[in-house]
């Protein structure tokens, strides 16, 4: 009886135990999605994100494919958040895609000091035509140490503040060009029964964007510069505190949505309360022009949707022209593939990616490429207006800041947002902030 | 229970082989046990879940023990458990006797309570994420300002909702428990009982609950035991926030795991949520008393 009831126990808590070893067979089960159509076990693997550009990266492959039926690549697509988590734990236990789609940054590197990613510097030395293809500013970020080990793959994405040109209409007021300015019109909307700012709060990424902005106009950019470099006590720059401080104003004005902690940018909902009329700005990356060109194609249309970058605040150090946000998206190669998956992949590098066609479905899905020379297609877009606002800002910026949870190491760009997000609510206070952050730098 | 030949006497004196047990054990050995004792090992290791893993002897487990998210991760555990017992525990009792007779309405009553239980948690959440929309939802799209609350952004709130949710989920389950149970029940006590004048709410009372006891054993052991692996739904529903509003012990091992990559203070997070989930199972196995494999049945 003794023994039943042990094992009874020990039946009850296999539900526990299953919670626990979640980490174990998670990382057992990391192969590859679905099952693609081309191919064999020996071709290489690639897995793309869901999104702006998805039918870009389909086409591409495609086009590849049939041309290169020897050195075919297989492709899989994944949602943002998912895609962050499965490719890790997938690489982590030698189940992962040759391509490894990256944003850069303390990310990467990560990878370099595994020994995950390949070094291409010697692929880049020898083929000039793909270093050239480049904006060399853009090309940088895939570099650590001297050595190249990531390549840009699609286009450039600034942070930018989107306004509802109809609303701004409606009660009569200009986009913000000061931080004074913005918060002047947070009454006036909200007498307007329109909320000022969406903000996709439950994703914690599109809060760290007004950071980003706030501490690049008051500090400049290397405050952010000291605290990627793991300079001790970095966090404690005042142009930290006066920016969370500016954040929790904003939030104490009611400057954000009703609800917005609750909003999920994963699924658009937070772009939606702007072309719906729900609320009048967005502080969003340059991809939502993408989705919302598809999802609001009348509002996007008609010139309905305005942009302006980030306003300036009063005794500000930051050049007004620098720009957050990712300059590109990544390919890296895996070490750890076949010799015929690594010499397929670097083929497709060099003659299938920004190919003309490539380049041309980039501008119609309504994204910058990274590539030189070409301001003609750009004008010729019938987005040109967007495409060339976007291409200047990038190109004119004397600073670009890589989005700073990209920037950091996984572990404390996961405390940052986990942080930022309890500024938001309000249930921390910026010096609170800064000494949690301190205590990260190094980790 | 009289048997007339010796060899079957032997086997239910012994009950019956142990190599029955046999497969089970092995896919739980396989798939609980040996993963266990890998959590373990690697509580005591540092590990971004990419690179090489590194012995660090307790800095994981200082990590975890001194983080007040732990803290606040149990707690919240613990409020989820308790609430959702409270809740499901009495619903599913009373739906459960209700169905449990066999009038034609109450047996398609009772299919309709098992749809719930049909779908998979990560669509109940998503649905109730788009039903509880503060601006999209179904409280603004039908104008309804009492639904409109911002019932996922609320700190207050979300708990409670979350607490819903589940309830929702999990009801129909432990409702099927019930209606098992109180069928079981033998129709004499209930004649019995009407013979001496009892009500029908003295009946449930004196018989039903009683009767069911082991009954209520078994469902309790599930709820509670089972909301310490309450992860899917919740994390699709809200994530753990606003801010660590409902960020569970299981969802903090899991994000402290594959977000933050610190495998070593996930799996510590992991052995702490065993050792938790094990001794609240042998708590109410406690409970139901030394005797509990005795029969309540009349004459068994």
């Amino acid at each position: 009886m003794e023994l039943q009831m042990v094992k009874l126990a020990l039946r009850s808590a296999a539900i526990a135990v299953t919670a626990a070893a979640v980490s174990i067979s998670l990382a057992a089960c990391g192969s590859s999605g679905p099952a693609s159509s081309v191919g064999n076990a020996d071709s290489a693997s690639m897995w793309g994100l869901t999104g702006g550009n998805q039918p870009v990266l389909q086409k591409s492959i495609d086009a590849w494919n049939k041309a290169h039926p020897d050195e075919a690549v297989k492709l899989d697509f994944f949602a943002n958040d998912a895609y962050k988590t499965k490719v890790r734990t997938a690489v982590g236990a030698g189940q992962g895609p040759t391509f490894i789609y990256g944003w850069g940054g303390g990310v990467l590197k990560s990878y370099v000091d595994a020994g995950q990613v390949a070094d291409l510097s010697d692929f880049v030395s020898s083929n000039p035509d793909v270093k050239n293809r480049y904006l060399p500013s853009v090309l940088k970020n895939g570099v650590i140490d001297g050595k190249t080990y990531a390549l840009p793959n699609n286009n450039v994405q600034p942070v930018v503040l989107y306004y509802n040109k109809e609303v701004f209409d409606k009660i009569g007021a200009q986009a913000p060009k000061t931080w004074d300015e913005l918060m002047a019109l947070v009454p006036k909307f909200k007498a307007a029964g329109i909320a000022p700012f969406s903000l996709g709060g439950q994703s914690k990424w599109p809060d760290l964007m007004w950071l980003e902005y706030l501490v690049e106009r008051i500090g400049g950019p290397d405050v952010f510069a000291n605290i990627a470099a793991n300079k001790p006590g970095a966090w404690s720059d005042p142009a930290v505190k006066e920016a969370l401080s500016k954040i929790q104003d904003l939030v104490d004005a009611g400057g954000f949505a009703n609800g917005f902690s609750s909003i999920a940018a994963d699924s658009n909902a937070d772009q939606a309360l702007l072309y719906t009329g729900k609320a009048a700005m967005i502080l969003q990356g340059g991809w939502i022009y993408q989705s919302m060109k598809k999802d609001a194609a009348d509002f996007v249309k008609n010139g309905k949707l305005g942009y302006v970058t980030f306003p300036t605040v009063s005794g500000g150090k930051g050049d007004p022209a620098n720009v957050v946000g990712n300059p590109s998206n990544f390919w890296s190669i895996s070490s750890k593939a076949t010799d015929s998956q690594k010499k397929a992949a670097l083929d497709y590098v060099k003659s299938g990616m920004f190919t003309d066609a490539d380049t041309q479905a980039l501008i119609d899905s309504g994204a910058v490429p990274v590539t030189t020379g070409i301001e003609s297609k750009l004008a010729a877009s019938p987005d040109k207006d967007f495409l060339s606002y976007v291409y200047g800002m990038a190109k004119n910026a004397p600073s670009f800041t890589l989005s700073w949870d990209q920037a950091l190491s996984p572990a404390q760009g996961d405390a940052m947002l986990a942080n930022l997000d309890q500024i938001f609510l309000k249930k921390i206070s910026p010096d609170q902030f800064v000494s949690t952050m301190n205590a990260t730098i190094g980790k | 229970m009289s048997t007339s030949t010796g060899s079957s006497r032997r086997v239910l004196e012994k009950g019956p082989s142990g190599w029955l047990a046999a497969p089970a054990l092995v896919f739980f050995l396989l798939f609980a046990i040996i993963p266990l004792f890998g959590v373990l090992f690697l509580s005591f290791t540092k590990w971004d879940g990419l690179g090489e893993i590194k012995l660090d002897g307790l800095s994981s487990w200082t990590t975890v023990l001194t983080d007040p998210v732990t803290g606040n991760a149990l707690w919240v555990t613990a409020k989820i458990m308790f609430f959702s017992f409270i809740v499901q525990a009495p619903i599913s009792l009373l739906l459960g006797v209700f169905t449990s007779a066999s009038q034609k309405y109450r047996a398609a009553l009772a299919v309709l309570y098992f749809v719930p239980l049909l779908l998979s948690s990560a669509a109940v959440a998503i649905a109730y994420k788009a039903l509880l929309d503060p601006n999209f939802g179904l409280g603004p799209g039908l104008g309804l300002p009492f639904l409109a609350q911002d019932w996922l952004g609320n700190s207050d709130l979300v708990l409670f909702v979350v607490v819903f949710v589940i309830a929702w989920q999990f009801v129909p389950f432990h409702t099927l428990i019930y209606q098992g149970g109180v069928r079981q029940i033998p129709a004499s006590l209930y004649e019995a009982a009407q013979i001496d004048g009892a009500g029908r709410v003295q009946q449930f009372f004196a018989i039903t609950l009683p009767q069911l006891k082991y009954t209520i054993i078994t469902s309790s052991t599930l709820m509670v035991v089972g909301s310490l692996a309450y992860f899917d739904l919740v994390f699709v529903l809200t994530g753990g926030g606003p801010g660590y509003s409902t960020r569970l012990l299981p969802l903090h091992m899991y994000l402290t795991g594959f977000k933050a990559n610190d495998m070593g203070a996930a799996s510590a997070l992991g052995v702490i949520l065993v050792v938790i989930g094990l001794a609240l199972a042998l708590l109410l196995q406690r409970l139901g008393g030394k005797n509990r494999n005795a029969s309540q049945l009349e004459g068994a």
